[in-house]
């Protein structure tokens, strides 16, 4: 198999509240043999925040992103589910709005750059089950997580809007049954389990602004796992992580039960299962500690 | 000639029945029917009234995705029955479906739920175009085809409540306009001929009613039967909010702008900033949770905060390509 090769945008949150997610990525990527280039010169998308305030600034942004990935003559892997929506969604209006592209090259062009729309944009997630392969992923596992019930935490940005996320992953994904990270657990040995919340919002995006809208949404969603079993959540989003890993106690609160469960990102997940330590899955950057390895 | 042949499957349908006059919890029946690829969800809600239990009830009346009457839940998910093929349902969740109504706790009569909540909401945007029409007009008032554009997509709501009931904000603050309310808000907000712009962002911009606590979901487009995009509509109501001026300086819109100013900065986004930027001196209920994640080494000290390479080309785009300014 030809060595997998992508423009890494890794957003910030990795760099700053998440470093585990980013240790984990390079340590399963080493593993798999995938060589990740680190887009450094990329800048935050936004968030769909800047979006609110100022869409046109957010496109030439996103723009410019991209461009740096084609610069390289590489798919642009993110792995931050709020940062793939934010520049897929760019590279769709500008793919299909010649007017709104020229306006914007006429801005990148400025500083020497250009958006041809010749990248393509893929989550890690969706990089590990469409380009490498779960069956081969499967082989080279060496520590099965039989032993555990995991519960799947797929956040909204990787899976809505459909017809977008469908344009960028190669699995078509069912939103309302969404098959990608349960498929990924089994690949790795362990048993997914099944609840009404995997596919619901953690409300991370509205922590500031409506604190209780998004504790009750963290709450449920780590009570649905709590309630099924489950010993650990896993996660492909690093904002998702955060809301469930680092707001546990708002959110016991909030829906007035005591919830609490250890939140994996999904390389640390694979990187178990590949047989990485917890040294450099960064396990103890938790919250929730991690205690079970 | 035709080669398209019809297929049929067995499948098992979770009903969910309750009556508000005589029932104290709502409970399942269970119907196994062949479907045939031809039908629709509201096909199969005919048959269970007409085959098995007369006194099964739910709304219905266009059966062409006009009405929006008949609005319920398949697998938790909002669905318009008329409009909704039983095939991409099977395909979708497989042959054990449960039918439910748009929201449980509002079930009057089993699919029937009172949408009482849905309709006052609707009816606080003003819903309807406020102008200042002169008796005796010399001209008449002209839209042009790029105006109507604007608004066409949000005019062809046909308010079912997919959305609203899908919303999971809806769901956990009763005061949350919802989805649909924006986007028939958005309808006359694009409308040239309104004069109530100011009046009805300021109604939209309110804390716990309004735009800011939309979570970003995206159910609200995932569901809707006539692809209205709320929140695409949510989005570009934001956006009007500041092209007004009728945003005000609150922890939504200092959040929103924050992020402008630490790209402009690092390039990347200075998390811990941001949260300052946007709460200002609230930002002390935040202390117990950030020692916790410093202890866990999740957070950057402000002189640490990575920079992006190249940042002079970021600075400059965003000098020469910000349109907004608050």
């Amino acid at each position: 198999m030809k060595k997998l090769k992508y423009a890494l945008f890794t957003g910030c949150t990795a760099k700053q509240s998440t470093p585990e997610q980013l240790m984990s990525t390079y340590a399963v990527a080493k593993k798999l043999n995938i060589e990740l280039i680190e887009l450094t010169e990329a800048s935050c998308c936004g968030a769909s925040h800047l979006q609110d305030f100022d869409d046109f600034l957010s496109l030439v942004l996103n723009a410019r992103n991209i461009a740096y990935a084609e610069k390289h003559g590489l798919t642009m892997v993110t792995i931050c589910n709020t940062c793939q929506l934010n520049t897929a969604m760019t590279k769709h209006r500008l793919d299909h709005n010649s007017k709104l592209k020229a306006k914007v090259n006429e801005k990148l062009n400025e500083v020497g750059l250009e958006y041809k729309g010749t990248s393509t944009i893929t989550h890690f997630l969706y990089a590990i089950i469409d380009d490498f392969g779960l069956d081969k992923l499967k082989e080279m596992v060496v520590t099965p997580l039989s032993k555990f019930n995991i519960a799947p935490f797929y956040g909204c940005h990787n899976i809505r809007p459909s017809e977008l996320q469908n344009e960028t992953h190669k699995t078509k994904e069912n939103p309302y049954n969404p098959t990608s990270l349960d498929d990924l657990i089994i690949a790795c040995g362990g048993k997914n389990v099944d609840y009404e919340q995997k596919n619901k919002c953690c409300g991370f995006h509205v922590e500031l602004q409506a604190p209780h809208t998004a504790a009750v949404l963290t709450g449920n969603a780590i009570a649905g796992a709590v309630d099924q079993n489950a010993d650990w959540m896993v996660t492909p989003c690093p904002l998702c992580h955060l809301k469930l890993d680092t707001q546990a106690d708002h959110a016991s609160k909030a829906i007035g039960r005591e919830v609490e469960l250890p939140v994996l990102h999904m390389q640390q997940m694979v990187g178990l299962a590949l047989g990485c330590s917890s040294e450099e899955l960064g396990l103890k950057h938790h919250v929730a500690e991690v205690n079970f390895i | 000639m035709s080669t398209h042949s019809i297929t049929t499957q067995k499948v098992n349908f979770r009903v969910f029945r309750f009556n508000a006059g005589d029932d104290y919890l709502p409970y399942y029946e269970n119907y196994t029917m062949e479907v045939t690829s031809e039908e629709v969800v509201l096909d199969i809600l005919n048959r269970i009234k007409w085959d098995f239990d007369g006194s099964f009830s739910y709304r219905r009346s266009c059966r062409h995705g006009i009405c929006g009457a008949c609005a319920i839940k398949v697998n938790g998910r909002s669905t318009l029955a008329c409009k909704e093929s039983m095939t991409t349902m099977i395909d979708w969740f497989g042959t054990d479906l449960t039918l439910e109504p748009l929201s449980i706790k509002r079930a009057v009569k089993d699919l029937i739920i009172d949408k009482g909540d849905f309709w006052k909401k609707h009816d606080a945007i003003h819903p309807y175009l406020i102008s200042h029409i002169d008796e005796h007009p010399e001209m008449e008032c002209a839209v042009t085809p790029e105006q109507a554009d604007e608004l066409n997509d949000a005019d062809l709501c046909i308010q079912c409540g997919a959305c609203h009931y899908a919303c999971p904000v809806v769901e956990v603050n009763e005061d949350f306009f919802g989805p649909a309310a924006f986007a028939k808000a958005y309808r006359f907000e694009a409308d040239v001929r309104d004069d109530a712009h100011i009046t009805r962002l300021e109604e939209l911009h309110e804390e716990k009613q309004g735009l800011w606590d939309c979570v970003k979901c995206f159910e609200c487009a995932e569901v809707c039967p006539k692809e209205v995009n709320p929140i695409d509509k949510i989005t570009k109501l934001h956006q009007m909010l500041f092209k007004e001026g009728v945003a005000t300086s609150n922890v939504a819109t200092r959040h929103a702008v924050g992020f402008k100013h630490s790209i402009a900065k690092h390039g990347v986004l200075d998390e811990g900033g941001l949260v300052l930027y946007s709460e200002g001196p609230a930002i002390i209920k935040h202390i117990p949770v950030a020692l916790k994640m410093f202890r866990k080494g999740k957070i950057v000290m402000p002189w640490a905060i990575p920079k992006s390479d190249n940042l002079d080309e970021i600075q400059q785009l965003i000098k020469s390509s910000s349109t907004v300014k608050f």
